[in-house]
């Protein structure tokens, strides 16, 4: 990673020149309650790709995901 | 000290946000992710020695990138895991082994073997194995029991703690690509989730320093309602119901079928909703950290943002004694009966008679912070942006649900589980929807389904990319993160150890180890010790200068 000689550009996300230490997000904009429209066209090609992104045999893959405990 | 910060007294920080009789949400805080890891191609292999290779992949990574590690011996000194914050130590022979998290994990020689080639060119001399990394940005980066773990660096509000939570994932990506590129080591696979949906759960922690003074059963009184209602934001989804998976089913949370507590010091065994813990890592007489483990991993910017952000807020109802108590009956059992419903239609039945939602007991506490927020006249910007997206939430869940997939992890996962469900007629036990339940928590963006969703631009993200990777090599600036991410990355060959409360050198003047303390959280900034790291020429006179201030082992 070659960024050793870069400064702290990205410490502070997206400094609105308020008082110091007072980052509000802003993409996203205002929040919103979402746009339900035009999303049934794009599901099926969703899930198009996610398919293509599964493991393959997911039900091996699936026991195989053994973990130890943790905190 | 001829150095001025932008103050008059550059001793004193200027912390007005920080102040606790200001409603706000900023406030010191940190989060710790284990994460979960496989080797798909060796079913039988040991977590810790796959936890190790990520430590060691990312520690050849930095060797080769920037010539700098530093800080791999962890300071013990101050760990104190089995202080109970109600007034009592645990007994060491009574602690479960899995609470002694305050001495170094050991490896066998055979595991030492396996791991001690390969994965660093720089030669047989350089390629100790290593359990513990600091890294340039403040974080700790270590094999915690069988799970690599993050620990981000401290931060002084929530945004920034996304930023530097999500920092932690990449750094995990990088470790993971390292290993594959590796010749002779098999890939290992990381996921940000909490279970393996057999019978084992493991955390993602939240941190917040609160004032001492306040008293901890008053703390736990308030905040159990809050964390058991607080799932229909920041839960992660889980397919699978139960702590053993013994039902098929959604639910909203990763964590909540693996609590049995109310209250307690353990973190491993018998979960507790508040967990005990004091081991403030810092000042002892003025702080308490606050040490929260029923949190869910999120991938959600907007998740995480309201984890953290709605709790600092409460957190400062708190210490001002404006805060609600809407007492529960029955609080684990709540917590399970809540995450199991998906409609968000559960009632739960409090002290006082009353049936509530959880969508209810969030708007009392968010009711509260609106009205504290105008009896001070209002609060700071992004207190402000909290509160906001807070309500809008809860709203629009209280509408619809789905309308909030954009925004929460287990609204965007669910409607990914019922669009496979509703295409392929698929039960709510099949194979497939467990494995879309493990891989939207991939970090690799090409095998994950939140970074999928990301990439078509239907997840709102709060931090750019450029942020996250600089976030990557780069502290924040206003904590003592500043202080230790720089010592490592200025002095990587003198810094021989470090941990939250300190930084040790090793000198070549010196034949003691010099230990410099950072036990006040909000010292050690950029503001107060940026110029004596710019104008030091080296370690010796980096720690001669820290030596010869009145208060001289502690940092600035």
């Amino acid at each position: 990673m070659a960024t050793q000689d870069r400064k702290n550009t990205g410490s502070r996300p997206e400094e609105q020149d308020e008082q110091q230490g007072n980052p509000v997000p802003d993409s996203g904009g205002t929040p919103e309650g979402g746009a339900p429209t035009a999303q049934t066209q794009g599901v099926d090609d969703l899930l198009d790709e996610i398919d293509g992104v599964l493991e393959s045999n997911a039900e091996e893959f699936v026991r195989g995901f053994v973990q130890k405990g943790g905190q | 000290m001829t150095s001025a910060g932008p103050q008059a007294d550059p001793s004193v920080p200027d912390l007005s946000v920080l102040d606790p009789e200001r409603f706000s949400a900023h406030r010191v805080m940190g989060t710790e992710t284990e994460y979960g890891v496989i080797a798909p191609s060796i079913p039988d292999a040991n977590a810790t020695i796959l936890s190790s290779q990520v430590v060691n992949a990312y520690a050849a990574t930095l060797r080769e990138g920037l010539g700098n590690l530093a800080g791999t011996r962890w300071d013990y000194t101050d760990e104190a895991p089995l202080a109970d914050a109600r007034g009592w130590h645990q007994a060491r022979h009574a602690a479960d082994p899995s609470q002694l998290t305050d001495s170094p994990p050991i490896l066998s020689a055979e595991q030492i073997a396996i791991l001690d080639s390969g994965l660093d060119d720089s030669g047989p001399l350089d390629s100790a194995v290593l359990m513990n990394l600091v890294l340039n940005n403040g974080a700790r980066l270590y094999v915690d029991h069988a799970h690599p773990e993050y620990s981000s660096p401290e931060v002084t509000n929530p945004l920034d703690a996304v930023l530097w939570d999500r920092a932690g994932d990449a750094v995990a990506l990088t470790a993971m690509r390292r290993i594959a590129a590796t010749p002779g080591f098999a890939p290992v696979h990381l996921y940000k989730n909490n279970t393996d949906n057999k019978s084992v759960s493991y955390g993602s922690h939240e941190n917040y320093l609160v004032p001492r003074r306040v008293p901890f059963n008053h703390l736990a009184a308030v905040l159990i309602p809050f964390f058991v209602s607080r799932q229909t934001l920041c839960g992660s989804g889980r397919v699978g119901i139960g702590a053993f998976n013994q039902a098929p089913g959604f639910q909203l949370s990763q964590r909540a079928d693996f609590f049995e507590n109310e209250i307690g010091l353990e973190t491993t065994v018998r979960r507790p909703i508040i967990n005990t813990r004091d081991e403030p890592h810092a000042v002892a007489e003025k702080y308490r950290r606050l040490h929260v483990i029923i949190g869910d991993a999120n991938l959600s910017e907007t998740s995480n943002y309201l984890k953290l952000g709605t709790t600092s807020l409460v957190l400062s109802l708190i210490d001002l004694d404006r805060a609600p108590v809407p007492e529960i009956q029955d609080p684990v059992r709540e917590l399970q009966a809540i995450s199991h419903d998906p409609t968000l239609k559960h009632r739960i039945r409090l002290v006082d008679g009353r049936l509530v939602t959880a969508l209810d007991l969030q708007e009392m506490y968010l009711d509260a912070c609106r009205g504290e927020s105008g009896r001070q006249g209002g609060t700071d910007p992004q207190s402000s942006d909290l509160l906001e997206r807070w309500g809008m939430l809860i709203d629009t869940l209280r509408r619809d649900p789905f309308e909030a997939a954009h925004q929460l992890d287990w609204v965007a996962k669910l409607k990914v589980l019922e669009a496979y469900r509703s295409r392929d007629g698929l039960s709510w036990d099949d194979p497939r929807l467990a494995l879309v339940d493990l891989q939207y928590s991939d970090l690799r963006p090409e095998r994950s389904i939140y970074h999928r969703l990301s990439a078509r631009g239907q997840m709102v993200r709060l931090v750019t990319d450029e942020q996250v990777t600089a976030a990557v090599s780069h502290p924040p600036e206003d904590t003592r993160a500043y202080f230790r991410g720089r010592c490592i990355s200025s002095f990587p060959r003198e810094v021989v150890g470090a941990s939250w409360d300190s930084i040790i050198f090793e000198l070549a003047s010196q034949r003691r180890l010099q230990r410099i303390q950072t036990r006040e959280p909000l010292r050690g900034t950029a503001a107060l010790t940026g110029e004596l790291f710019a104008t030091s020429a080296d370690a010796e006179e980096f720690v001669a200068r820290l030596l010869s201030r009145p208060q001289s082992g502690m940092a600035p």
